[in-house]
Parts: structure tokens; C-alpha cells; sequence
């Protein structure tokens, strides 16, 4: 039996001033599995990714988000996700913990003290919790956005390439957390530039020209397109449109 | 689900304070430049210029005329710089701006006057300034009736200008003496809390979209209300202190009289505060960067200041410039504040300031909510 969508997406489009981002896009994401979202620079993976979790409206299409209406519910949608952006985005000039407790007062968050002390433990900063941000290295700034989108316990997170710029080591460490949370239950849509990334995901999905070109399981793609790698996948994807245009 | 929640609200309001203290230089610049602007300004600023720039030409050259030169300089208005014969070179002066005033007594001045044939002194003012001259030029239009009383006795006595039918009275109530710090301190605490809260609410909040912690913000369940309300009560907190020092500087400093009741003052200075925190929350609703958003600040802030009467008479512009400038906020609050501080007005006296005051928060507050972009569409 098919395990309960969280993510049930029909012909979502967005355009902004006539330049057509998002075309046509449909999506399935079940519940704790781990959605990658591959697709080159300006292919409509943010646009994809903020319309999800109800932060840019779409202009066409429809479906739902942790089973509420992706149009007219979208504010119960944001209470229950946790996303995190391309880009650190919470204020450097706060601590690590005005930080995490800004954050968890946003959610309302209960028990919001034990909480946070007990994410800066696990983020290894108690040393550093009173250090402003603007001071950390982009890679503890990526571990700390995501412990910041975990306070609240979301269902869904929607991670907008959260590595980008980060070290091999941070990535690794990055990445075993996501497939832990997955275990438990949590469901990721994850975009990346990363091939080995790509390959820790459970489906992935190809965007480019804000098109999602082809979706499937890794084993799936490398078959249907008789690659043996998942960046030939994305190569022959990217052939393939080529030859439509 | 909750429309309102307090937590949220507070977290932004403490999340804001710890931001503010940290930008030193910007919590600097909220205390230092009322302090700057009000010294700079108040001590700078003078409606009733003295002892302008004269040049005399006396072709006349007797005790009569020496007289009349005397005169002219004792009003106090004119400080004679130059003394010569020829107009040409004091025409060139008043040309090049060296002078300001070129009194000519021509030839035969007294002669003339004393055969009773009413002659005429020339006094010419460089009016390109209007403002500068305009004082000077009503105190030399007495000089006639008052300029040869001592001289014209005896003989001459005919020549003397007859007693006047009536008296003429002028109390110049509220500012007796006319001090221009008196008008220029009290309109400067809207000056200042216009342009700072504005400025200061407008990038808080395209600071955050520049810097990508919008998106952040907008992703959580925040609620625009919380967002705008939570920003603006720091600054309602800043403005008082602006007001604070502002208030004691012009007790202690300009020694501006203090009339009216302060606690009525404080009670329509929150309006006023309100009133500008508004606008700069709805200009950052609009605005997409700093950049923009002190520019708008600008184009607010300059019909301001020109429109409402702190800089130019109010009554002098036309209807339809009085008609904006009864939309602003700050022409109401110079009346305000000049008004409890200088006559004493009382909550009845101020009301008619005051609702106007009251429909524009509520207007642009509204403008500001409807725009305030709940997502990033």
C-alpha cells in the first residue's frame, strides 16, 4: 500500500513579470521519504520550493501540503514546516541563542527553554551560544539554520540547497542528520547541486526551465535512461530538452 | 488559530531592543543628532536678522543728512560698511552681495528739506532674500517720523512731521521679544522625530528583506500585525527619549517658555510618533532596499518640513499648498507643541489638532497592513 502523500501537487505555475518560473509542475511526496530536487541554477527549484510552503502564491494548479489546501491554507501549512533558505537567514547580529529562542517564541514552541538548551547541546555550541552568528563558520551557520527549523518538530522540511558552500565534512555530518530525521518519520524535500547528495535521496526529481523533466527512484533514472551514474541522468535530461526546444 | 499572539509580538519587540543596542552607531545617531540638530538649529536659525551689511553714499554731506545716517544705523538693522560718493561703487557692492542695504541721501537733501520741499532718501535692499530684509525695511520706514525729531526744532520746526491722529499699540503676544529660538526649538521636536522615526521604522523593515531575513520571517506563522507592531514600539520608546532630550534642551538651553500642560504635551506627542511610525512602516512595505527606502523618507520628509509651517509662514502658501500641508502630520504637531508650550493651550484648544493627527495613523496604519506582503509574491 502507498504510504500517505505529504506533498500532492497538480500543475503548479508561477511567473514573475511574463518570465514563466514554475511551469506545469507536479509533485508526490510520501511521508518519510527523501525528495531530492536536482536542476540547474535558475530552473525553478526555490520558486518549486517557496510555493510549497506557502511563501510565494501559485498563479495556477493546486494540491496540498501535509493534507491542508497549499491556497487557502497556507499559514497552518507554514506552522507545520520547517524551512530552511538557500542562504543563512536568521540575524547574524544575534547570539546563537537569541537566536534559537527568536525563533522557537515565532512558533510558539513549548517548554521553549528546555528546548533550546537542549538543541544548542546537540549542536555542540554551548561554548559558543553567546558568540553572535555573523562570527560562526557557514557551515556551523548551516547546522544551526536547521536546528532552528527543527525546534518545532515539523512533518515536512524544505531545505533549499542547505549545503551550498559548506564543507565536505559539515555536508556529511549534514546529511546524516537528514536521514536520521527521515527514519523518524519526517518528510524532506531537499534541492542540491550534488550528485552525492542526490544518491542519499529515496526519489528524485529533474527541473530545469521550471519543467520537472523526469522523476523517480535512483535506480529507476539510471535504468529508464541506461546511464550508470546520476549525473549522466541529469546530462541526458538536460539533452533531452535540448532536442524538445 | 490565534489572530494575535503576545509571544510572538514580544519576541519581536526584545528581538528588535537587542538589535538596536548592538548597532551603536545608529543608537548613537538617535540621541546625538536631536542634541546636534537642536544646538546647531536653534542657536544658528534667527527669523529677525541684525545689523545687516550697509553702504552709504552721502552726496549731501551735512549735519542733517549725518543725522539721518545715525538714525538709520541706531535702529539697531543696519551696520554701515561702507561710506563713499560715488552710487556706482555701492551699486556694485549690493550687486556682489557684500551689502545688503545702499542708503543714497542725494545732493541738496537738506536744502530741499528745509525749503519744505519734501525730498526723498533712497533706501535700497537686496530683496533676492526677502526673508533677510523684511524686518529691516519696517524699521526704516519709521525713520521718517522719528529719524530729525532733535533736529528739527526752531526754525525748522514746520519741517517736522505732525502728531499722528491715533496711536497705534502692538502686542506681540507669546514672544514679546520676537526670539527666534522660542518658534525654532518647539518646531524642531517634530522636525526631528519626523525624519528620524520614519527613517529609522522604514529600514528596520527593508533591512530585513535585503538581508534575506524576511523570508525566514514570513515562513514562520508571524502575522503582518505582530511584524509591524512589534517593530514599531522600540521606536515609540527612542521617540520619547528624542522628546526627553529635546524638552530639557529647551527648558535649560533656549530657556523656551513653558506654558501648558507637559503631560498634555507627552499624551499628543505618542499620536505624533505614531503618526510617523506609520508612514515609515508603509514606506518599507514599498520600499525594496535601504536605498529606497531612505529616498521615500525624503520625498516625505521635505513637504514636510517646506509645507507645514516650520520653515515658511503657513498662512502665506496657497490654498492648495494649505491643503497638503493639512494632510501632514507634522503641521498639526508645530501647532501642537507650539501652542501648549508658548499660550498655554488647553485638550479643548488642541482637539482640533488632534484628530487629524488620529485619521492618519489610522489611514496609512491600514495602507501599511494592506501592503505589508505576507508572502514574497
Amino acid at each position: 500500500m502507498a504510504a500517505e502523500a505529504v506533498i500532492e501537487v497538480e500543475g503548479l505555475a508561477k511567473s514573475f513579470g511574463g518570465r514563466r518560473a514554475v511551469e506545469g509542475l507536479d509533485l508526490r511526496v510520501r511521508r518519510g521519504e527523501i525528495f531530492g530536487f536536482l536542476g540547474p541554477n535558475g530552473s525553478g527549484k526555490t520558486t518549486s520550493i517557496r510555493m510549497l510552503c506557502g511563501l510565494l502564491t501559485p498563479d495556477q494548479g493546486r494540491g496540498t501540503c501535509l493534507g491542508r489546501d497549499l491556497l487557502t491554507d497556507s499559514r497552518a501549512i507554514r506552522r507545520e514546516v520547517g524551512y530552511m533558505t538557500q542562504r543563512f537567514g536568521w540575524y547574524e547580529d544575534l547570539s546563537v541563542r537569541e537566536n534559537l529562542e527568536f525563533v522557537a517564541r515565532m512558533y510558539e514552541v513549548r517548554e521553549r527553554q528546555r528546548i533550546v538548551d537542549r538543541t544548542i547541546e546537540e549542536l555542540g555550541l554551548t561554548q559558543r551560544q553567546h558568540q553572535l552568528v555573523g562570527g560562526l563558520s557557514g557551515g556551523w551557520k548551516q547546522r544551526l539554520a536547521l536546528a532552528a527549523c527543527l525546534m518545532h518538530e515539523p512533518r515536512l522540511l524544505l531545505l533549499d540547497e542547505p549545503t551550498a558552500g559548506v564543507d565536505p565534512r559539515a555536508r556529511r555530518e549534514f546529511w546524516d542528520q537528514i536521514i536520521r530525521l527521515a527514519a523518524s518519520g519526517v518528510t524532506v524535500l531537499v534541492s542540491t547541486h550534488y550528485m552525492d547528495e542526490a544518491e542519499r535521496c529515496t526519489r528524485l526529481g529533474y527541473i530545469a526551465y521550471g519543467k520537472m523533466l523526469a522523476q523517480g527512484t535512483g535506480t529507476e533514472l539510471l535504468e529508464r535512461f541506461g546511464v550508470n551514474r546520476l549525473e549522466d541522468v541529469f546530462i541526458e535530461v538536460m539533452k533531452g530538452l535540448k532536442d524538445l526546444r | 488559530m490565534s489572530l494575535w499572539s503576545w509571544a510572538r509580538f514580544l519576541a519581536i519587540v526584545r528581538k528588535e531592543l537587542i538589535q538596536l543596542k548592538r548597532d551603536r552607531l545608529t543608537f548613537a545617531m538617535m540621541i546625538g543628532v536631536p542634541l546636534l540638530q537642536l544646538t546647531l538649529f536653534g542657536y544658528a536659525i534667527n527669523n529677525d536678522p541684525k545689523h545687516l551689511p550697509t553702504a552709504v553714499v552721502d552726496a549731501d554731506r551735512t549735519e542733517i543728512s549725518r543725522s539721518l545716517v545715525a538714525a538709520v544705523q541706531n535702529s539697531g538693522y543696519f551696520h554701515v560698511v561702507w561710506t563713499g560718493e560715488r552710487l556706482a561703487d555701492a551699486d556694485r557692492l549690493i550687486a556682489r552681495g557684500q551689502v545688503q542695504f545702499l542708503v543714497h541721501v542725494p545732493a541738496g537733501f537738506t536744502r530741499a528739506l528745509v525749503r519744505g520741499e519734501h525730498p526723498a532718501l533712497l533706501v535700497e535692499a537686496d530683496a533676492s532674500d526677502p526673508a533677510a530684509s523684511s524686518n529691516a525695511v519696517a524699521a526704516v520706514m519709521q525713520l521718517p517720523k522719528t529719524a530729525l525729531r532733535d533736529d528739527l526744532t526752531g526754525p525748522l520746526a514746520a519741517s517736522a512731521p505732525a502728531t499722528e491722529a491715533f496711536e497705534l499699540r502692538v502686542h506681540r503676544r507669546y514672544n514679546p521679544e520676537g526670539t527666534s529660538a522660542y518658534n525654532i526649538v518647539p518646531g524642531l521636536m517634530g522636525v526631528i522625530l519626523t525624519m528620524t522615526m520614519i527613517m529609522m521604522t522604514a529600514l528596520a523593515v527593508t533591512r530585513e528583506t535585503e538581508r534575506g531575513t524576511m523570508e525566514n520571517l514570513l515562513a514562520t506563522p508571524v502575522r503582518p500585525l505582530e511584524v509591524m507592531l512589534g517593530k514599531i514600539l522600540p521606536y515609540v520608546a527612542i521617540g520619547n527619549v528624542q522628546v526627553g532630550v529635546i524638552l530639557l534642551a529647551a527648558a535649560f538651553l533656549f530657556e523656551v517658555p513653558m506654558v501648558g500642560s507637559l503631560p498634555l504635551l507627552l499624551l499628543l506627542t505618542q499620536a505624533f510618533i505614531l503618526a510617523n511610525l506609520a508612514v515609515g512602516i508603509t514606506i518599507s512595505t514599498t520600499a525594496r532596499n535601504q536605498m529606497q527606502a531612505m529616498q521615500m523618507t525624503l520625498f516625505f520628509f521635505l513637504p514636510s518640513i517646506l509645507l507645514s509651517g516650520f520653515m515658511f509662514p503657513f498662512r502665506g502658501m496657497p490654498v492648495w499648498a494649505q491643503t497638503i500641508g493639512e494632510v501632514l502630520p507634522l503641521t498639526h504637531f508645530l501647532r501642537v507643541v507650539r501652542g501648549i508650550l508658548l499660550k498655554g493651550n488647553g485638550a479643548l484648544d488642541v482637539w482640533p489638532h488632534l484628530w487629524p493627527l488620529l485619521v492618519f495613523i489610522a489611514a496609512v496604519l491600514a495602507l501599511g497592513l494592506t501592503r505589508f506582503r505576507r508572502t514574497l509574491d
